[in-house]
């Protein structure tokens, strides 16, 4: 401690200077790259669609679903460190409501802009944006009195909550009950999701869970985990931004739900069962509890793994939970840990850096 | 006046943990709380401090009544404190500790951080910079980087102190913050506590077992037994106050002098 015990007596040190500082944010320049993404994006699509046949590409929009389960799980379960089991009750919700929506709006938006892209486009991005609220708002709901319990509780509150979800689907006539929702033609739900949609909103959400993240909101939110009681004495509102995650998390849920929803001809509550949530958890187990990028990458290995071993048919659950026993004794804190995917390149490229210079360069 | 307690109680089960305990902190003071263990003290903060609620009586800070208050509304009013046993959010780095507490300096909303805007950008550059300057003023600005957890013990309860800071207070509660320093980082440690009131105008309430620090530094003594107040006076009276000694001591038999 060399720098410690400073004869204080003296006023403050002047300000040091400041490690990178966050750059003002250029509108014009973000709408630029939003549009060449956008464009990208497209392209990208159809290339895949021209390389890949339809299973593949079916794997594709799973795991991207998988994607936008995970990073929005983690933000509650990572994140902020409240154990939620029950991300498979919001992502029905999403599922239904985008469901229901996207069949009952068509006609409406075919009237207004034609029966083309547009009228698709619009349909779909409205009732995926539905399915997030409705979602959002039962998060809400939720969590305004179950976030005030701590640990097993609220993973027992949000695992009832999931059940309860489930069976009032099982039970929803105008949903068509258990046999499940089908929408109103007999080809079953309009088909909007494609491997465009399915990338489009992965980045949506990555970007507003990464914003939140690195925020003051994420510092909070972290500071939550790491110690209740001293965030409270710092003046942190713990239940109010509790809650927010929780809502935010929910949201996520339901749009993945909206996607999943539209990629099938119809959905049935089973498909929004215990297991699913589990599935999530291990995503973010996997890729690293409290790391956007981790949770990323739990995503796409779940979907990934388990259509491999698709051939070992009933085999295939055993050797999947081999797996993650192997992988929690090999790297209990998920494969990526607590570490963001920037810093490990940046770690990377400085290493890379260092041998090439082969001054064995003092990086911390 | 800027804290009073005012015939304050507090009763766990059958513990009368705080017994109409009556304490005045002037602005500007040094003030220490001491007594034997178990005496009640950090129980006292816990009550100013609203995690727990005072079962009788008022805590009045600043003039308002702030008993019944939650923990966070009593920081933000500009009541800082540190824990007896460290409580830092350890896998976050020294920075960061310390900007959580910053939130009263970070005004902008929940759209300006999902959309990066430029007022949330400033507000995070204004975060950065002030935890800087605490850091460097506690001595800690080469450890801004590294894991709080990760920190000597000493350096730990110096970013307590850096992180409590940060929210601006006007009162500042340290609960035994020499415990485990030695002779020379306890002297540092009472340096630091003129510093903070004398440049930074911050009121000191601070529990300790260290004796030698509470009476060069503390002003004012206040001292509980029992969960009741015994003495509360300068250094110099406390020192010799039969009723301290007996406390600390023990007490001749009557019959035996």
């Amino acid at each position: 401690m060399s720098d410690a015990g400073p004869g204080l007596a003296a006023p403050p040190p002047p300000i040091p200077a400041l490690p990178d500082p966050p750059a003002r944010p250029r509108w014009g320049l973000r709408a630029l790259v939003a549009l060449g993404m956008i464009g990208g994006l497209a392209l990208l699509r159809l290339g895949l669609e021209a390389v890949l046949i339809e299973y593949a590409q079916r794997i594709m929009m799973l795991a991207g679903i998988n994607v936008i389960l995970a990073v929005s799980l983690n933000l509650i379960n990572g994140t902020t460190g409240q154990f939620s089991i029950g991300h498979a009750g919001f992502m029905a919700i999403g599922a239904y409501a985008a469901a229901f929506l996207g069949t009952h709006l068509a006609p409406a938006a075919a009237a207004l802009f034609g029966s083309g892209m547009l009228a698709d486009a619009v349909t779909f991005n409205l009732a995926l944006v539905f399915g997030a609220l409705l979602a959002g708002l039962s998060g809400l709901c939720v969590g305004l009195p179950s976030l005030r319990l701590r640990g097993d509780y609220l993973a027992i509150v949000t695992l009832g909550f999931g059940e309860i979800i489930r069976i009032s689907f099982n039970n929803a006539q105008f949903l068509g009950a258990a046999t499940g929702y089908f929408g109103d033609s007999p080809a079953g739900l309009p088909a909007y999701t494609n491997l465009f949609w399915v990338l489009l909103w992965v980045v949506i959400v990555i970007i507003v869970t990464w914003n939140i993240t690195f925020s003051q909101t994420g510092r909070s939110l972290a500071a939550i985990r790491e110690d209740e009681i001293a965030a409270e004495a710092m003046a942190t509102p713990t239940t109010r931004l509790k809650v927010l995650a929780f809502s935010f998390s929910a949201a996520g849920a339901g749009i993945a739900g909206g996607l999943f929803a539209h990629m099938q001809a119809g959905i049935r509550p089973e498909d929004f069962k215990f297991d699913k949530s589990i599935d999530m958890i291990v995503m973010i187990i996997v890729g690293g509890l409290g790391s956007v990028s981790g949770a990323a990458f739990g995503g796409v290995f779940v979907a990934v793994s388990l259509e491999l071993m698709r051939d070992l048919h009933e085999y295939r659950l055993v050797l999947y939970a081999l797996l993650l026993i192997v992988i929690m004794l090999v790297r209990p804190e998920g494969i990526l840990g607590t570490r963001e995917l920037p810093s490990i390149v940046r770690g990377l490229w400085q290493r890379a850096g260092a041998r090439g210079a082969s001054s064995g360069g003092a990086e911390r | 006046m800027l804290l009073e307690l005012d015939q304050v109680h507090k009763i766990f089960g059958g513990l009368h943990a705080v017994k109409a305990v009556q304490l005045r902190v002037e602005a500007g003071e040094i003030f220490g709380l001491i007594g034997p263990n178990g005496a009640g003290k950090t129980t006292i903060f816990n009550v100013v401090t609203g995690v727990y609620r005072p079962d009788q009586g008022r805590v009045l800070f600043d003039g308002k009544d702030i008993s019944g208050w939650s923990p966070a509304q009593i920081a933000s009013a500009g009541i800082g404190r540190t824990f007896q046993n460290i409580r830092l959010f350890r896998s976050m780095t020294a920075e960061q500790n310390v900007m959580v507490a910053g939130r009263r300096l970070h005004s902008a909303g929940l759209l300006a951080t999902i959309l990066r805007t430029a007022s949330q950008a400033e507000c995070e550059r204004a975060l950065r910079r002030r935890a800087h300057e605490l850091l460097e003023a506690l001595g800690l600005r080469s450890h801004a980087n590294d894991m709080a957890g990760s920190l000597p013990y000493g350096s730990q309860r110096r970013l307590e102190i850096a992180r409590a800071l940060m929210l601006s207070p006007k009162l500042l509660l340290l609960d035994e913050p020499a415990a485990g320093m030695n002779s020379q980082e306890a002297r540092e440690l009472e340096a630091q506590i003129r510093w903070l009131r004398d440049e930074l105008k911050v009121t000191v309430v601070l529990v300790e077992h260290n004796m030698s620090v509470v009476m060069s530094v503390c002003e004012r003594i206040h001292v509980v037994d029992h969960g009741e107040t015994i003495a509360d006076g300068p250094p110099s009276a406390i020192k010799t106050h039969p009723k301290v000694l007996a406390a600390y001591l023990g007490q001749e038999e009557p019959d035996e002098s």
